[in-house]
């Protein structure tokens, strides 16, 4: 593993793999259908757009009536993919993705791009940090945070055979490929355990595994031990791998890049706290503030996202 | 069916509305009694949907955007057959699937709604499916005028348009009241055509309790080819039941025992007077 942050050279966006891996899926199956804010250039999806005129449907910046129209496709056994940045997809439009999707069943894949921090110095109005909180909260939807590019061709086509609702969230950041323990179960609400080791558990979810990696790669090098999972389903959670490494683990960190309120950290601390296992536990996420200007990267090393921060917290909970 | 049996139609379903809402000691009385007769002529006139072809993709669809008025709604699925009507005598009752809005839970029912401005989006949805799949079935979403400033109202408008949905119809139930005040002080929709038209509808505008007047706007659906077809259905809350209309007070007001004794006289002499 490379002990510099991620520079995304000679890798593709999460989002780059969900529309290639959308195109690829729709060469044989008519039934799927693309909805889009204004968003197809932000979502990769002119090329899907040229190849299926007849499967993409335009609504301008209007992500209610995306959501809306998008559920009212599905219902009609169309199988949606609704896409626009998480931020406005999430905040805008959680009504219809409250009421028209989960509560009213219609299986639309809401899609949220350039998640989280990823549009960086361009400030809060752009940031979705509250996303999973909030979908967490609604019933009837699943919640998926893709790490790498496997993990986002996994989702993409398991969600397009998934009868059910489903918000998968993906960053514009080129991501290196990661490897995990057994790549042939994937499967949502089944975390990926990326490297094994009894001392820390580091859970992590979309872009924050691979500096999760890095610090475990560190913490090697002072002979702590550290089981990295990419815990890319937040809702339902995999309460089985959670139990079992606060079984083994002496301590749990977990890193989002969300807001440490209400997401992955939360979702965890709630399990472990009702089932009894009371272990040394920190959750590494963006405090509940506006961030501080600048990029992704800047942000995430200003709030401890990284390699160093990450190692300091799994450090200081093993003391 | 005949413009007679219609109108007996219509004032069985007011007594039933009002019977339900009675017996749940809740519902949405002012607004059910103001679209009854658009559902009447709906179901027993234009909908190609019975209990019989209700998971067919061929069905017409239909949406009710003003969830609240679901008393309405319930006594005509009821009515066609899709559950037993003694069903309803659990309206709003613990445990019930019969809940204060339309849900799936009710055979009949196509979309959860109870939020205001979602129907709309939804039809478009719904009616850009058939165009795709090149199938004849139609949509028809019914909204209150006090939903129209949702603002998705008005994007979903836009889309229904530039897809040219002739397919898509949207009524207007316009009873000009909602739950604070007339719809006109509360926030102005008017001129309503005018603004349909604007958004690149096709506008019909018609008494909404006039049975053969509806019949004759929804025949000649689409009212324009390629464009989306809405009809503004001037109505009266309370329809029907004289101390109900027009008064604020039937928003979702419940008649006590007296007040429910007149509204079943009311109705029985229209039945006597159309028979």
């Amino acid at each position: 593993m490379a002990e510099v942050v991620n520079t995304g050279l000679g890798y593709k966006a999460n989002q780059d793999i969900f529309s290639e891996t959308l195109q690829r899926l729709a060469e044989t199956d008519r039934q799927i259908v693309a909805v889009t804010s204004d968003s197809r250039g932000s979502g990769k999806l002119v090329p899907f757009g040229k190849k299926f005129p007849e499967q993409i449907v335009e609504v301008g910046i209007a992500e209610q009536n995306l959501v809306g129209v998008a559920a009212g496709l599905a219902s009609c056994g169309k199988k949606v993919f609704a896409v626009s940045p998480a931020c406005f997809l999430t905040a805008r439009a959680l009504e219809q993705i409250k009421n028209d999707v989960a509560y009213s069943d219609n299986p639309v894949n809401v899609i949220g791009i350039s998640a989280g921090v990823s549009y960086g110095a361009l400030g809060s109005t752009h940031h979705s940090l509250h996303d999973y909180a909030v979908l967490r909260t609604i019933n009837n939807i699943i919640v998926v945070a893709p790490a790498d590019n496997f993990e986002t061709e996994q989702a993409v086509e398991l969600a397009s055979k998934t009868n059910l609702p489903i918000y998968l969230r993906f960053g514009k950041k080129p991501m290196p490929p990661l490897k995990g323990v057994n790549d042939d179960l994937f499967a949502f609400g089944k975390g990926r355990v990326i490297t094994e080791g009894d001392d820390v558990a580091i859970i992590a979810t979309g872009e924050t595994v691979y500096p999760a990696l890095q610090a475990a790669e560190k913490l090697k090098a002072e002979n702590v031990h550290a089981t990295v999972v990419s815990m890319h389903t937040i809702k339902p959670l995999d309460t089985d791998l959670l139990a079992k490494l606060a079984g083994q683990c002496k301590a749990i960190v977990t890193v989002e890049e969300h807001s440490v309120y209400g997401g992955l950290g939360e979702a965890c601390a709630s399990y472990l706290l009702q089932h009894n296992y009371h272990k040394p536990f920190k959750i590494i996420g963006i405090p509940d503030e506006y961030t501080v200007t600048g990029s992704q990267q800047d942000i995430f090393t200003h709030y401890g996202i990284t390699k160093d921060g990450i190692a300091n917290v799994a450090l200081e909970l093993l003391k | 069916m005949t413009e007679k049996e219609l109108q007996i139609k219509s004032i069985n379903y007011r007594k039933k509305i009002l019977q339900y809402i009675v017996g749940a000691k809740a519902g949405h009385t002012g607004g059910s009694l103001s679209c009854t007769d658009i559902l009447n002529v709906l179901y027993n006139h234009v909908l190609n949907v019975s209990p019989g072809n209700f998971t067919s993709p061929d069905r017409d669809r239909y949406i009710q955007s003003k969830g609240h008025c679901v008393e309405a709604l319930f006594v005509v699925l009821a009515d066609k057959g899709f559950f037993p009507e003694e069903d309803l005598n659990t309206l709003c009752q613990y445990k019930s699937h019969y809940i204060g809005h339309p849900t799936k839970k009710v055979k009949g029912v196509e979309q959860n709604t109870g939020a205001l401005g979602h129907g709309l989006p939804i039809a478009v949805g719904t009616a850009i499916a058939a165009k795709m799949d090149h199938k004849g079935y139609r949509v028809f979403t019914l909204l209150g005028d006090g939903e129209l400033p949702e603002g998705s109202n008005w994007e979903a408008a836009l889309s229904a348009a530039h897809y040219k949905l002739d397919n898509l119809c949207a009524i207007v139930d316009k009873n000009s009241l909602q739950i604070t005040a007339p719809t006109a002080e509360v926030m102005s929709t008017d001129p309503l055509d005018e603004k349909f038209k604007a958004f690149g509808w096709a506008v019909r505008v018609v008494d909404g309790h006039d049975i053969e007047a509806l019949k004759a706007a929804f025949d000649s659906m689409p009212f324009e080819k390629g464009k989306p077809s809405v009809i503004i259905a001037n109505t009266i809350k309370g329809r029907g039941i004289s101390y109900m209309e027009n008064n604020l007070k039937w928003h979702h007001g419940v008649p006590n025992k007296e007040e429910y004794a007149i509204a079943v006289t009311e109705l029985d002499n229209a039945l006597n007077a159309v028979q």
